[in-house]
């Protein structure tokens, strides 16, 4: 459905918490409205912080371990991790602005 | 200097900018979010005519959002910081900077009331929703509880029954406000049980929701349901921080307007949910949407030209 790296229970692991990078995962999933109104504003900032932030969502449908691991139970949920831990959770759908703050902090 | 601003892109903006766009009006709408406003949490729209088979709430503001810019409305992803509303001035200042506007339409709705008990805020994401169709699959098989009892409580809490064992469907009084229909599908469904007048005293749990307190407002009495999700349906309020104080707002802080969807500042209209009014539908936000766009471009030719 977009361009953000598309991250699985197998290899959350090695994407995320290991990741160099600083990383946001947007949990979405279809059937989930509001969700649709989080993704495109992640996309416009994965495009304005290429190379800094890596950007990836999971599908909570296809992917249940995952959100179960980081206790998720509302979607759109997004998760901000630095150095392999849980930097913010944004829960919800919040306006760019303040999750471009967020991101600001990880950086 | 635009000819209009619209804030909020829901049904009532939507149609607004549609109009306007066809008007040739110079006009901006802002959302804060990407498009679409709370129908995007109804799983599937019954009521808005022209579907008779139903239509999903993402695909039908999909398609309104689809029509307004091919008619060249242009929507930008800006949240608006302060209004400054008079007579003479109208000042939009959004997170990317001010802008103005001979006329303003106010659509920015309303956001889901809480309940105000202990517990609701500590385990928001943790058991607490407001939003069956988001959060529903994450209950698959356990014990929830629907908080209210008009149309949304009701249509989330048959929504729900597709993943969960069972719902509470708590309401403080002893009969549904929701429309006939859905009682009557609600009433069919084996999996909601009615707890009539009762309201919710606290939600139980640390690091998330265990159960639920209840008290019987007829008895006193007190209870507990063992649920791992709340789910909050008890009406809304309106999203009018930012005019509070600049337009003419009814004891709930909706804005007051008159048959024309004007509201007490000429130049400022008003329509869909964040309007004083009865009755909250996708229906009466598009028409609202429509007539306010009428009346703003008949004040913005009032005006007359070199303004």
């Amino acid at each position: 459905m977009s361009d953000l790296l598309e991250v699985t229970d197998e290899n959350f692991e090695t994407e995320i918490m290991n990741s160099d990078l600083p990383a946001i995962v947007d949990f979405w999933a279809e059937w989930c409205g509001p969700c649709k109104m989080v993704s495109p504003v992640v996309e416009e900032l994965a495009n304005e912080y290429k190379g800094k932030i890596k950007f990836a969502q999971v599908d909570v449908d296809k992917n249940r371990q995952t959100p179960a691991r980081f206790g998720i139970r509302n979607i759109p949920t997004l998760i901000l991790f630095k150095g392999g831990e849980v930097a913010q959770m944004i829960i919800g759908a919040q306006p760019k602005s303040y999750i471009e703050a967020e991101l600001k902090k990880l950086l | 200097m635009h000819d209009l601003i619209i804030i909020g892109g829901g049904p009532a903006g939507l149609t607004a900018g549609l109009y306007n766009a066809r008007a040739r009006l110079d006009v901006l709408l802002l959302e804060r979010l990407a498009p679409g406003g709370q129908v995007l949490t109804t799983d599937w729209v019954e009521n808005y005519p022209g579907f008779p088979d139903g239509i999903s709430g993402f695909e039908l503001m999909d398609k309104m959002k689809t029509q307004a810019e091919r008619f060249g409305l242009k929507i930008l992803s800006e949240e608006v910081a302060k209004l400054e509303l008079s007579e003479k001035r109208k000042v939009v200042a959004t997170t990317q900077g001010p802008k103005e506007a001979k006329a303003i339409i106010l659509a920015s709705g309303a956001t889901w009331k809480k309940l105000g008990i202990e517990g609701e805020d500590q385990l928001m994401g943790r058991g607490v929703s407001f939003c069956a169709t988001c959060d529903g699959p994450f209950y698959r098989d356990q014990d929830v509880a629907v908080i209210g009892g008009g149309d949304t409580a009701v249509e989330e809490a048959i929504f729900l029954t597709r993943f969960v064992s069972k719902v509470y469907l708590v309401h403080r009084r002893d009969q549904l406000r929701a429309t006939k229909l859905l009682q009557e599908r609600a009433m069919a469904q084996e999996k909601i049980e009615f707890v009539w007048d009762t309201v919710p005293v606290q939600i139980l749990g640390k690091d998330g929701v265990e159960g639920i307190e209840l008290k019987n407002v007829k008895t006193g009495s007190v209870s507990r349901r063992d649920v791992k999700g709340v789910f909050v349906f008890i009406g809304t309020i309106p999203n009018t921080e930012l005019v509070n104080g600049q337009v003419d707002l009814d004891e709930n802080g909706f804005v007051i307007t008159d048959n024309n969807m004007e509201t007490s500042v000429p130049g400022v209209f008003a329509a869909g949910d964040v309007r004083s009014k009865l009755f909250r539908q996708i229906a009466t936000a598009v028409g609202e949407g429509a007539a306010a766009s009428f009346s703003a471009e008949k004040y913005i030719e009032s005006l007359g030209e070199g303004q």
